[in-house]
């Protein structure tokens, strides 16, 4: 086996051990690139999750739209995007959200970037 | 022979498909990154390519973990944009070069990348917004081959193997039997990080260096391994391996010069450090 490679914070990286762990959720996910299923989820959002067989961390995140629990929980970013679409968030929400920030804050955050 | 006539970079953002189709060019927030292109539309009115060879990363809308190709190549007649659920219009479907989609695979098989090939794909974003741009009235007057590169799910084909699978195709373009003149095109990145606490990293001066690289020191980023690519770009700035692929294209037939025509680095757009390039090939 080959050693871990050192971790980067604020980072996690979708390998093989969060694609296991997430594959339910993802594929939920990816079901929502169709119209129709967004629109089944947001019918019964309860259904919709037991229809993909997700589990209770999966589920407990999903009702809390809480970008970092669905990445604890083994959402891959690309699929999480489609989920965030629903509710019409930006990427500057979703920032906002996983850094603890308001959105002009995390905005400024990145004009600020210009300036390294 | 085919004529590999340069190549092209640009990032692809999802918002720059709602900015195009509000027409918000001259917008104060997004000027800045749709000035870059002017002078590459000029470039390419001067030079015609006939086909683009596209290097890009499908974002869930083909490809799902059910099957997950680490590199897969276009060999369709015509390839569809479809909904990716949160909102960008659908695009026109692009066409294909099938002729030049058999002279890659067969190259790179002959050259033990063993590839996945695709009959029918769904193309996304990251295929039809780049065409838009480089092209902004009416459909891309190109014909695609799409070459798509695995940054979904790690492991992540190493930057030395992505350059190398660059070069192949570059081999395979200049040894096709055609008439046609092709240029090769990145699209991705530069730095920038979706997901995490870290979420809205940018590293410009790795993007910077990065961007002098192409001009004459093509590998310097296949130093690098994923994860330190990762760690000093961002979790979707591994994108800027659809610009190693590019670039490796280009450092065939007469080696590696080439010339800048125009570049362009802007931050921010949405949550990254976007880039456009064009290079000719010398």
């Amino acid at each position: 086996m080959s050693a871990p490679l050192p971790k980067i914070p604020g980072t996690t990286p979708f390998d093989g051990d969060q694609a296991r762990k997430g594959y339910a959720l993802n594929k939920m996910c990816f079901s929502f690139n169709e119209a129709a299923n967004r629109a089944e989820f947001q019918k019964d959002e309860e259904a919709y999750m037991r229809k993909y067989g997700l589990n209770e961390q999966q589920t407990a995140a999903i009702r809390a739209r809480n970008v970092l629990q669905l990445i604890a929980a083994g959402g891959n970013a690309y699929y999480l995007a489609k989920f965030a679409g629903i509710f019409g968030l930006d990427m500057q929400d979703i920032g906002a959200q996983q850094t603890g920030m308001t959105k002009d804050e995390f905005k400024a955050k990145l004009v600020a970037a210009n300036n390294q | 022979m085919a004529q590999l006539i340069g190549g092209l970079g640009t990032s692809h953002i999802p918002a720059i498909g709602g900015a195009i189709h509000k027409g918000l060019q001259q917008d104060p927030y997004w000027k800045p990154f749709f000035d870059g292109f002017p002078p590459i539309h000029a470039w390419l009115k001067e030079k015609q390519p006939d086909v683009i060879v596209l290097f890009y990363n499908d974002h869930g809308l083909n490809f799902f973990l059910d099957k997950m190709p680490t590199f897969a190549v276009g060999a369709a007649a015509q390839y569809h944009n479809a909904d990716e659920g949160w909102g960008i219009p659908t695009l026109s479907p692009l066409q294909g070069e099938l002729d030049l989609s058999w002279q890659i695979i067969n190259t790179l098989v002959e050259k033990e990348f063993d590839i996945v090939t695709c009959q029918e794909m769904l193309v996304d974003h990251a295929c039809t917004l780049p065409l838009k741009l480089f092209w902004p009235n009416g459909d891309a007057p190109v014909t695609v081959v799409p070459v798509c590169i695995n940054t979904v799910q790690f492991p992540l084909p190493k930057p030395g193997r992505v350059y190398a699978l660059g070069k192949a195709v570059g081999e395979a373009i200049r040894a096709w039997d055609s008439s046609k003149k092709v240029a090769v095109m990145a699209s991705g990145g530069l730095s920038h990080q979706l997901d995490g606490e870290r979420a809205g990293f940018i590293n410009k001066a790795f993007d910077l260096q990065f961007l002098d690289s192409l001009d004459t020191n093509p590998e310097w980023a296949t130093q690098f391994s994923v994860h330190e690519l990762v760690e000093k770009t961002g979790t979707q700035g591994v994108e800027l391996l659809m610009w190693l692929a590019m670039r490796g294209a280009l450092a065939t037939g007469g080696g590696p010069k080439v010339r800048r025509v125009s570049s362009n680095y802007h931050i921010p757009i949405s949550n990254t450090a976007t880039a456009v390039l064009a290079l000719e090939a010398c």
